[in-house]
């Protein structure tokens, strides 16, 4: 390969600098307001740091506010969304991907039609039907949302990645004696993991910052999730910017973590050396 | 082992026919090889057998036994796949040992059949491996060695070299034989390549377009072919055919359309003057023989092979190619004196069936 240039070089690291400061800046300013004490926050004019930063936001949020609550139940919500989609859209991309039945064609199409609404449009019809349940106000309502909002994408994402994945392989594991099930299970599952990992975290940031319906469908703190939670730092005549920027940040751990669990999977091609030589 | 018995199998996708009648007894421990061009159907034929497509109408048994609405599961045949289908997340040893575990087979007994296996194909060193640490030779022998720890019923195998290399594939063709005279079980091939069928085959059944054209040994294929397709097909270079007339009389002959005339034997299923094609191998044109019946051929290119010489020469305006072991003729130009012997003639009527 010929060496490129090297303004070339440096023309592309600068773009890539420049994209990279674009995206994270609203995240830096997160963490500087956070670290801002409120004193400072209005008197400094605007500075790229405080000249003392302190953590009393974090103290107070985790010590005085409801936030360890929204924090609880964002987890448990976006936890078992993301798990329940996942199991569920392994098993119907897998059905897609590999069997032909009658009604294939519609199924599919249904799926996408339920993509077209605006969620708003379906705010009150929903709320109507959850609520002689006894399912609003409450987690499980809550899931039971979130789930059947991803469950269609989520099939689409993974049957793209059991498409991936030769047919020969499960034909084989047949042939070795494998019920169709026993395949999926022990060869094709473990081929897919980057898929379910990928899946997992789609969904589990979808539900992680979803408003819209926990605004709707939760009243009071104890159910609320945390971008419900934050809104309460909003008062009526002012906006406790400090505090709501450490629960902002805060927020942002479970999500980077779990990134940081998955990425291994995400870059990982793991079928190479299935076929061919 | 056992004996595979196909009767009167049909395979259609939606409207569309694949397989027309396929009839065929397939006997303990014997070695079939089914050949033909690309979407004849001989994969096809061969994933009903295992299980993996249905069967539209007809019958197949195993050892005597229906296995049409078996699950492969329970088929108790091995296959060898195209693509090798090697588990990727699982080393060369828990490849091989699969189908035994799915089984609950014992610990020791799984590790003594994979060792004895992978010292057969010379796998001992990869055994820890991943698939994707193999080269393609390698992933071959794996596939082979997934299939043999199993003492199956048959083994079945889907153009099992066709991603390797030539010199390897000459070398795991015999590898495959000198297995199948050590174990002796029942075997089906599939291979496009005429040249594995015959190497490997004890009987060959040669399919085009969803039928089987011919069924013999590798020898029958090559001395009596019973169509024009299977002619074409067995021998490389490919059967000479010249179109033309038959006529009877005194002197039995055959007139090409281009006018020249070959002396023939008298063919009692071909009236006078019927339409009909003469077919003659390349290895079995005599050229450079001055004899009185000695035809004049002209020469329009040599391809020395090493082994031998291809000669591309014509009448007239028809082309055909004559293969000798003779250097004499790597300088070959002008024309040739050319003898098509009588015994060595095939003819092949209107509807393109030998006669
Ligand atoms: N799942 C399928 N659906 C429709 N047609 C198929 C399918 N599988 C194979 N065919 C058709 O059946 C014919 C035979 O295919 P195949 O048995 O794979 O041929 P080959 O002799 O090359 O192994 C081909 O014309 C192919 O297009
Ligand atoms: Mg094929």
């Amino acid at each position: 390969m010929r060496a490129k240039p090297l303004f070339l070089t440096i023309a592309h690291r600068l773009a890539i600098l420049a994209y990279i400061a674009f995206a994270l800046f609203p995240l830096y300013w997160l963490l500087k307001v956070a670290v801002t004490p409120n004193d400072l926050l209005y008197s400094e004019g605007i500075r790229l740091w405080p000249s003392h930063a302190s953590l009393e936001h974090f103290d107070f949020v985790l010590r005085h506010s409801a936030f360890p609550v929204f924090f609880r139940n964002s987890l448990i919500v976006s936890g078992s969304t993301a798990v329940i989609v996942t199991i569920l859209a392994s098993l119907s991309g897998y059905a897609l991907s590999r069997f032909n039945f009658r009604g294939k064609y519609w199924l599919v199409a249904l799926m996408l039609l339920t993509q077209m609404f605006p969620l708003v449009m379906l705010v009150a019809p929903i709320f109507k039907i959850l609520s002689p349940l006894g399912l609003t106000n409450s987690l499980t309502g809550l899931v039971i949302v979130y789930t059947a909002f991803n469950v269609p994408f989520a099939t689409f994402l993974m049957q793209s990645f059991f498409d991936g994945i030769p047919k020969d392989l499960e034909e084989a594991a047949m042939i070795d004696g494998a019920t169709q099930f026993v395949a999926f299970r022990q060869i094709i599952l473990p081929l897919t993991l980057p898929g379910i990992a990928a899946t997992l975290g789609f969904v589990f940031t979808a539900a992680w910052s979803e408003l819209l319906f926990s605004l709707m469908l939760i009243s009071g703190n104890d159910q609320a999730t945390f971008p419900v939670g934050l809104l309460s730092f909003v008062s009526k005549f002012s906006v406790d910017f400090g505090q709501m920027m450490a629960a902002g940040v805060l927020a942002l751990i479970p999500a980077c973590l779990f990134f940081l669990l998955i990425q291994r999977y995400l870059v990982q091609g793991l079928t190479a050396g299935a076929v061919k030589g | 082992m056992a004996s595979i018995d196909i009767a009167n199998i049909q395979k259609s996708y939606g409207i569309h026919p694949v397989l027309h009648d396929v009839d065929l007894k397939i006997g303990d421990g014997e070695f079939v090889v089914l050949v033909g061009p690309s979407g004849c159907g001989k994969s096809t034929l061969l994933r009903m057998i295992a299980g993996l497509e249905s069967v539209t109408s007809g019958e197949i048994r195993i050892a005597g036994r229906r296995v049409n609405e078996l699950a492969p599961k329970d088929r108790d045949i091995a296959m060898v796949f195209q693509s090798y289908a090697l588990y990727p997340h699982m080393s060369v040893a828990k490849n091989m040992s699969y189908s035994l575990r799915l089984r609950k087979t014992a610990k020791e007994k799984i590790a003594s059949i994979v060792s004895s296996a992978a010292a057969k194909l010379g796998l001992d060193p990869l055994l820890e491996r991943r698939p994707r640490a193999l080269s393609g030779g390698q992933r071959q022998r794996v596939a082979m060695g997934r299939a043999i720890v199993r003492e199956p019923k048959a083994f079945l195998f889907d153009e099992p070299l066709s991603n390797l290399d030539a010199r390897l594939r000459e070398q795991m063709r015999a590898e495959i034989k000198k297995l199948h005279k050590d174990l002796g079980a029942t075997s089906i091939y599939v291979t496009h390549d005429q040249i594995e069928a015959m190497t490997l085959a004890d009987r060959i059944v040669a399919m085009n377009g969803g039928f089987v054209q011919q069924v013999g040994s590798p020898l029958d294929l090559y001395d009596r072919p019973a169509n024009l397709f299977v002619a074409g097909f067995i021998g490389s270079p490919g059967m000479n055919f010249f179109e033309g007339t038959y006529l009877n009389g005194t002197a039995p002959r055959f007139e090409t359309e281009g006018g020249v005339v070959i002396p023939a034997q008298p063919h009692p299923a071909l009236t006078d003057g019927a339409r009909a094609t003469l077919g003659i191998r390349p290895e079995h044109v005599e050229i450079g023989a001055e004899a009185p019946d000695a035809l004049k051929a002209t020469v329009d290119l040599v391809e020395p092979t090493g082994f031998g010489i291809i000669l591309h020469l014509s009448f007239g305006r028809s082309g055909f190619k004559a293969f000798t072991n003779d250097r004499r003729f790597l300088n070959a130009s002008g024309s040739l004196p050319v003898r098509l012997p009588v015994e060595r003639l095939h003819f092949f009527n209107a509807a393109g069936n030998r006669v």
